[in-house]
């Protein structure tokens, strides 16, 4: 087991150095590349010459390479173009934000997306199940902007329950207790817009899942020893369904690091994904660059995490 | 009344498809004592598991539907009592063993777990007591090392183990009844012979009775006290099974034993066949299902006949018009059973002539 996992990270290494290779090539190669965005149109040839030196843009690529591997090993992703604040700074600033809208999310959308997915299977065929389908495919087919808009309209236009946008009310200050309500009065709507496109997938996995597992001759074995129906359901069902979920949820979850870019876009959560956003439009690299070398330490993370997982779910998958 | 633990009378359970009902299980009879050894036999296909399932209640409803007859379990009909009250029977009262040991055991599950599970819902043990109960089942069913075993899962037994893994799980509880729906098919020859001991062996020890569901009148001879042979979701003959094997009286049966090689058989001989196939179960033909194959039948045939006492003996039943020990009958049997081969050879030799014409 350990030596499969030094085994896995080291292929993790050998992936993440030639994909800071391939990014850092794409991002070099856009048009409106990193001098066109520092420059002043205004600025004399002589300035361009020492503004380049300064950010050490006319040394070759791949010296420029080196040094911003040499740096982002340490942790230092230089500073962004536009707020001249350090990248690390920026992020450590953004990721919490995203952390805790995905992990709301997902939580939820876990709870929700199973019981949907074990309620279809259990019925099966039944008013219930057609019923959640329907919901499910709407939630799939249902773009995530409009509803967010949707939401935001009913909920905080229509109804006035809930705040639309950002993460805290501007203006008043709140003692600590009734700070965290505000704070968790925000996260509601885009915690419910992100769950909803997770929801919609995974419960159509578990119904799956069930389905096929309901089936299987073990099912009709432990009905034979009396076993009653709910702990049929969890202990030999269930138990046995959520493994092939792992996979799914964990490669979600592993998007945590890009951000909810458009569920962050409507509800102006300042998070990743509203960054990433930003950072583009703004073409500002060195923030660019940091965001998708995060992004995929978190998507191969997971996946390894998701394997290992297995490991634990599922008996008769060893690793060594 | 009273001295048979297990009377299953005239049940029927059909299987509602499209385009109609599948008579799986159609009137079927038979009793079995307290400790006693049935065997029951038949070709694919002819209702044997499904009848045992249906006296679980196994059978999913829908597409399963009980279309008659009665259960009857210490006198108590399975069929009416409610769900609650079945589950203490399944696994309490009736333990179940199947085909296919590779599957029917969950494999996220630990075989201690497995065993231990029946025993703390029939008889409320603590997981402490269930994982000792556990290893003392495992080491009565011949796994050496149970106590460490008892921790391993499915996947680190071989097959035969397995199923007595699953022999442990179905007695756990000490039933007074044990359904083995052909617990050997799925498995290695030379494991089959220790399985069915072990079944026999614990079984006797016990004082279980057990209905062994099987096609191999092998096993049915070796183990059991009674048989009965069903047909096309019919019991067709039923007898002790010494008398069965010196005395068949069923064309079906007369079949059967004729279709098991036999040691001092001349050797290179053909092995006998019963012709034809069972009929389809969604539109059976009335009368006798086994008339279409049979080289006895008749006019009569075209009604069902009842099962009934074979004469001069109070054990052996038989539902078949015709007495097949008559020389006459005998006579007239073989007459067409020469007609038919001769037709069949007449048949093969035309279609290869035009085959060889068409090549050449």
């Amino acid at each position: 087991m350990g030596r499969y996992i030094i085994r896995r990270l080291l292929q993790a290494l050998l992936l993440l150095a030639l994909l800071s290779v391939g990014m850092f090539l794409l991002i070099h190669a856009l048009p409106g590349g990193p001098e066109q965005v520092l420059f002043n149109p205004r600025l004399s040839a002589a300035g361009r010459a020492a503004i380049r030196a300064r950010f050490g843009l006319d040394q070759p690529l791949y010296i420029q390479y080196l040094k911003w591997l040499g740096n982002a090993l340490v942790g230092d992703f230089g500073f962004s173009f536009v707020t001249n604040q350090p990248v690390s700074e920026l992020l450590t600033e953004r990721f919490p934000a995203t952390l805790e809208l995905f992990s709301f999310a997902l939580v939820l959308a876990l709870i929700l997306a199973i019981t949907i997915g074990v309620i279809s299977a259990v019925r099966q065929g039944s008013v219930t199940d057609y019923g959640l389908t329907t919901l499910s495919y709407f939630g799939i087919a249902m773009p995530v902007f409009l509803l967010g808009l949707f939401a935001q309209n009913i909920f905080g236009v229509w109804l006035h329950i809930l705040p639309v946008s950002g993460t805290s009310t501007l203006g008043f200050t709140y003692d600590p207790f009734n700070a965290f309500l505000d704070r968790f009065e925000h996260l509601i709507l885009p915690m419910l817009v992100l769950a909803v496109s997770f929801i919609a997938g995974w419960s159509r996995y578990m119904r799956a899942s069930m389905i096929e597992v309901s089936k299987q001759d073990y099912m009709r074995t432990a009905r034979a020893k009396g076993v009653a129906p709910v702990p049929l359901l969890i202990r030999h069902a269930l138990r046995n369904a959520v493994i092939p979920l792992i996979t799914v949820v964990a490669l979600d979850f592993g998007q945590v690091a890009g951000g909810a870019t458009i569920t962050e876009g409507v509800f102006a959560w300042p998070g990743m994904g509203l960054l990433f956003l930003d950072s583009l439009t703004n073409r500002d690299f060195p923030v660019l660059l940091a965001m998708l070398m995060i992004s995929a330490v978190f998507v191969i993370g997971f996946n390894l995490i998701a394997d290992l997982l297995y490991g634990v779910m599922d008996p008769r998958i060893r690793y060594s | 009344m009273g001295e048979n633990l297990l009377e299953v009378q005239d049940l029927k359970l059909y299987f509602k498809v499209k385009a109609g009902k599948v008579r799986a299980v159609d009137g079927v009879s038979f009793t079995i004592k307290p400790g006693e050894k049935l065997g029951v036999v038949g070709e694919s296909g002819c209702g044997k598991s499904v009848t045992a399932l249906s006296i679980m209640r196994l059978i999913p409803q829908p597409p399963g539907e009980y279309a008659g007859g009665s259960v009857l379990f210490e006198d108590q009909d399975l069929l009416d009592v409610p769900e609650s009250a079945m589950r203490k029977i399944r696994g309490g009262q009736i333990g179940m063993i199947f085909q296919d040991p590779m599957t029917c055991l969950n494999p996220t599950m630990t075989v201690g777990k497995q065993i231990g599970e029946g025993l703390r819902i029939h008889l409320k043990l603590s997981g402490d007591q269930a994982l000792k109960r556990a290893i003392a089942l495992l080491e009565q069913v011949g796994i050496p090392d149970a106590a460490t075993r008892v921790n391993s899962y499915p996947h680190q037994f071989s097959g035969g183990m397995r199923q007595r893994v699953m022999i442990a799980i179905a007695l756990a509880c000490n039933p007074k009844l044990l359904i083995a729906d052909e617990p050997t098919t799925a498995l290695d020859v030379t494991v089959q012979a220790q399985i069915l001991e072990l079944i026999n062996g614990v079984c006797s020890e016990f004082g279980t009775a057990v209905m062994l569901i099987t096609h191999d009148l092998g096993v049915v001879a070796g183990m059991t006290d009674r048989v009965v042979v069903m047909y096309a979701g019919k019991v067709v003959e039923t007898a002790p099974t010494g008398e069965l094997f010196a005395n068949p009286r069923h064309p079906y049966t007369l079949g059967l034993l004729a279709s098991v090689p036999r040691l001092d058989e001349k050797r290179h001989s053909e092995l006998r066949t019963i012709e034809g196939a069972p009929p389809d179960l969604l539109s059976p033909p009335p009368g006798c299902p086994f008339m279409p194959r049979c080289a006895f039948a008749r006019a009569i045939c075209r009604t069902m006949p009842p099962l009934e006492l074979v004469a001069g003996n109070s054990s052996h039943l038989k539902a078949c018009w015709v007495n097949v020990t008559d020389p006459n009958e005998q006579a007239y049997a073989d007459r067409r059973r020469k007609a038919r081969l001769e037709a069949t050879q007449v048949a093969i030799s035309t279609s290869a002539d035009v085959t060889l014409q068409q090549t050449s």
